[in-house]
């Protein structure tokens, strides 16, 4: 290592300070879920479990969960082949447009949220297609396409090519090369990929608002609603308390995958 | 060194997909369309298709009264009304600073964490850091922008921190509240690109410097920067974007307008063609922004 | 059975069929409860046991976005304000109601039936729900009561920063409501439609109420209102009942008024959407929403005025008796306590009266005075 001293010290004291403002609102999300006050108060009027009784016993969490995860796994399917075949044909083949490609993928998630959600929106009732969560998969993949194309493209460049040339020298066609050689290569690029749009879609709610429809309700649609649910608004901060539990696992894997590779997962 | 006959494997019979396989391979640029056949058709019928639906919008009229488009009934008045009024101009300029100041902001907070997971940190720790700075994304964005309601709030988190010394919270109004939520945000979004441009640059280069006589400033500036500087710009596409458009966090704590609330407004108020319009602002702020991020090799960083 | 006009758009419903099992509705918040907020309040489950019709209920942030919901064909009906009303009659998106099939409809209160907002040509377009006037509301630890408006505008100063409006154009009705109350020479006979003149003075103090940096609210964001009043951020606003009660019942020193001299209101009605994919099950859900069980518990729940004594008289002996005098409270039999609450409706260029002579400023002008003076 090249750095003075001073710099290190330096340096990990500033991390310290970041990663408590990243983890600041987080600790206040948690406390609150134990926060006897309706209104959220601070500091928290006592310690309670009522937030914990209420979100057992309403079955629509549990509803808007599953939504979430089956939309989620729709959007990141979708991305995971659209962006695979993208990635493959940009890194493989010099076409005219080439370059235009990546520009085309980036724009759903570069372009505002809500000007997507009203363009889908109003093209989906022009056409009359049933909103539900099929449109929101729809809506979803459109912006996590990019996510797995960027992952598998970085992947691909660094793949070498030997090992498939000599799978092909040895008679394997196309498809046999492509499962068994270049598969296995891609297979954490995806993962990493696949586990960003999981987060992206799971938590996404300006293009979700739009192409939901009636009936159709996803943890953030919950979440928004219940700002419109005054004293059980409380509620969410039980919702986002567990969903930071369970996400230490997606996240420790997505981590321990990229691990031996250089970076973590590529936005 | 004799040959195990028996070790080579003949080729499998020639089935239909093994023929088609052939059959392509002479053909590489309908490999090439049928590679790029799905991901186009989404991209370029479904999305931006939709799009350039969305923009016809801004030359029709809407009735007054219903709220309900004209379709067809080609007309400029959106656009005049846009261009008419201050105060579209002045919501654009302070969403396109807000969004620049974020960028800046998170650019400085997201360089000394991601230097020090990248240059610094053991293996264990740089682990443990990916970790710590993935996980705050998987919280539910609207309930973070809650909690921060809360820390805002004129009786909350900092009211209750400086009791001491008397100072009341913020309140949910001030414009100044969106910058600090905008930056927490979006700051993983840019620690990560730079955390993974610093990983590529490497050692020897540094010390090469060193020892021709750099001190840390300007190995920092002229070897260091340089090289990160395409991730830099790919992790700030995403800070200016998802706040140039963001209309969430503008309403919940402050009480300023950006563009995404005019759009948002009129589209829900049923003046569409003024949002459809007003949506060529932030569409064009964001072309030419990704044009120039792609010229500045951002695209290869993402 | 009574002739049907169908200048509206939409057919009536001839005959009541078997519920389809669905039903989707645009609701105010509140209004289709389903136990999960507060376990006795829940009119939604007893209505899927006995119809099968599964309610599914989202939620509108203001009455034009309602609109746009039921416009996207998605829903079969809501309930909705005297804006998004008179919008939706006339643009066709929703049907005219055959009150035969509705036996509940007979004992709504007289005054709500075939209004100006629910009612076209003579014919019914939907079903009362309730209705109640937008209110002061104050701290009481912090602020002395109040009876007029003044504290918004006259004496706004007093509460800088801290005092709560309703984010809408529609709020534009509340400046002319008070110019009207004020002040005779501008002559303003409808705070909702306006000469271009009146329109200019409202807009001015509106203005004026602007430079004393005022918090804002709406109907998908009103839990912030809450949280503000709890925690002091603001001491005084405008305000639905709904915000009263809930904080009343955490124990905040609340406290509101309908101010002296009058005040903006709604009456809510539900519609049927024109296309409307359930229509059996959205007339089941009219029926039940106009009975006692129904409209006693929601108008409780949101803090309005019920539509019919048999409510009333539910509402008396609801959760034995906690809520007994909620209509005297609510004045839901008091007609002349509406009589200076100004419903909400929309703007209209031709002033919706039958005087051709006379112009008035239209709704997107409403629209975009409003996006200037917030944009600022």
């Amino acid at each position: 290592m090249t750095e003075a001293g001073w710099v290190r010290i330096g340096l990990r004291a500033i991390t310290w300070v970041i990663l408590g403002f990243l983890y600041l609102p987080l600790v206040i999300i948690v406390i609150n879920a134990f926060n006897e006050s309706a209104f959220m108060e601070w500091p928290p009027t006592g310690f309670s479990l009522r937030w914990f009784e209420q979100a057992i016993t309403n079955s629509t969490i549990v509803q808007a969960f599953v939504t979430s995860i089956v939309v989620a796994l729709g959007a990141v399917a979708i991305a995971l082949v659209l962006g695979t075949l993208a990635a493959m044909a940009v890194q493989r083949y010099a076409f005219f447009g080439r370059t235009s490609i990546s520009f085309l993928l980036v724009l759903p998630i570069a372009l505002p949220g809500v000007i997507t959600g009203i363009a889908l929106s109003s093209t989906f009732q022009t056409i009359g297609i049933e909103f539900g969560i099929l449109t929101i998969i729809t809506g979803h993949a459109t912006f996590c396409i990019v996510l797995a194309y960027n992952n598998v493209i970085a992947r691909l460049r660094r793949l070498p090519r030997t090992p498939e040339e000599a799978s092909a020298d040895l008679g394997a066609d196309t498809w046999i090369t492509f499962r068994r050689i270049t598969m296995p290569g891609m297979r954490t690029a995806l993962l990493s990929g696949a586990l960003l749009a999981f987060a992206l879609s799971f938590d996404e709610v300006i293009v979700t608002v739009f192409v939901a429809g009636a009936g159709t309700e996803t943890i953030p649609l919950f979440v928004l609603a219940s700002m419109q649910r005054p004293t059980a608004l409380p509620v969410v901060n039980v919702v986002a308390f567990v969903l930071i539990l369970i996400s230490v696992i997606p996240v420790y894997i997505a981590q321990r995958i990229s691990g031996a590779e250089a970076a973590g997962a590529r936005i | 060194m004799t040959i195990d006959a028996s070790a080579l494997v003949a080729p499998p019979p020639a089935g239909r997909a093994r023929r088609l396989a052939a059959w392509l391979h002479a053909r590489p640029r309908l490999q090439l369309w049928l590679l790029l056949a799905l991901p186009l058709f989404w991209l370029v019928v479904v999305y931006l298709g939709s799009l350039l639906i969305l923009l016809l919008n801004a030359f029709w009229t809407s009735d007054s009264f219903t709220g309900k488009v004209n379709p067809f009934d080609w007309s400029l008045a959106a656009f005049e009304q846009i261009l008419g009024n201050e105060v579209y101009r002045t919501i654009a300029l302070r969403t396109v600073g807000m969004a620049l100041l974020v960028t800046v902001t998170d650019a400085l907070l997201a360089f000394p964490i991601a230097y020090y997971m990248a240059r610094i940190a053991s293996p264990r720790t740089r682990a443990i850091l990916v970790v710590a700075v993935l996980l705050p994304l998987w919280a539910s964005y609207l309930v973070k922008i809650f909690a921060w309601r809360t820390v805002f709030l004129g009786n909350g988190f900092i009211a209750w921190l400086l009791a001491p010394f008397g100072v009341q919270g913020p309140g949910t109004d001030e414009i100044a509240n969106s910058w600090i939520v905008f930056s927490y945000l979006w700051l993983p979004y840019m620690i990560l690109p730079i955390f993974a441009g610093l990983e590529r640059v490497p050692g020897s280069l540094l010390e090469a410097s060193a020892d021709l006589g750099a001190k840390a400033g300007t190995t920092f500036r002229r070897v260091v920067l340089p090289i990160v500087f395409p991730a830099l710009v790919a992790g700030s596409i995403f800070t200016f974007s998802l706040t140039l458009g963001d209309y969430i966090v503008p309403s919940l704590v402050s009480d300023a307008k950006f563009i995404g609330n005019v759009i948002y407004d009129n589209s829900a108020l049923g003046n569409f063609p003024v949002a459809a319009a007003y949506s060529l602002v932030p569409i064009a702020i964001m072309l030419v922004y990704l044009l120039i991020a792609r010229r500045l090799g951002a695209f290869d960083s993402l | 059975m009574s002739a049907c006009n169908q200048s509206g758009g939409g057919d009536m419903l001839q005959e009541l069929g078997d519920g389809e099992g669905e039903l989707n509705l645009v609701i105010w918040a509140g209004y289709a409860e389903n136990g999960s907020n507060y376990p006795e309040f829940d009119w939604v489950t007893p209505f899927e046991d006995e119809t099968g019709c599964i309610v599914n209920a989202q939620e509108m942030a203001d009455s034009a976005t309602g609109v746009q919901m039921i416009r996207s064909g998605e829903f079969d009906g809501g309930s909705f304000s005297g804006n998004a009303t008179d919008r939706l009659m006339a643009a066709g998106d929703v049907a005219p109601v055959n009150v035969d099939l509705i036996p509940n409809y007979a004992n709504i209160f007289d005054d709500l039936k075939l209004q100006p907002h629910n009612s076209l040509d003579g014919v019914p377009y939907g079903v009362p729900h309730g209705r109640g006037p937008n209110l002061l509301a104050w701290n009481t630890d912090e602020v002395d009561p109040q009876t007029t408006q003044n504290g918004l505008w006259e004496d706004a100063g007093n509460y800088e920063g801290q005092f709560s409006l309703y984010d809408s154009p529609d709020f534009i009705a509340d400046a002319s409501l008070h110019i009207m109350a004020s002040d005779d020479d501008m002559g303003i006979t409808n705070p909702y439609q306006l000469t271009q003149e009146q329109f200019d003075a409202a807009i001015a103090l509106l203005e004026e109420q602007a430079s004393h940096n005022p918090q804002y609210w709406d109907g998908a964001t009103f839990g912030d209102q809450i949280t503000q009043f709890a925690a002091g951020d603001i001491t005084i606003g405008t305000t639905w009942q709904y915000q009263v009660n809930s904080l009343v019942a955490e124990g905040a020193p609340i406290e509101a008024v309908k101010p002296a001299e009058g005040a903006t209101g709604w009456s809510d009605t539900w519609m049927i959407a024109s296309q409307a994919a359930h229509p059996n099950c959205m007339y089941m859900w009219m029926d039940w929403m106009a009975g006692p069980l129904a409209n006693g518990q929601a108008t409780i729940y949101f803090g309005e005025a019920a539509t019919s004594q048999e409510a009333c008289d539910y509402a008396e002996t609801f959760a034995d008796g906690a809520y007994a005098g909620h209509c005297d409270q609510t004045h839901a039999t008091d007609t002349a306590y509406w009589d200076d609450i100004w419903y909400w409706s929309t703007a209209r260029e031709d002033c919706a009266d039958d005087d051709d002579a006379t112009t008035c400023v239209d709704y997107d002008a409403w629209v975009e005075a409003w996006t200037t003076l917030r944009g600022e």
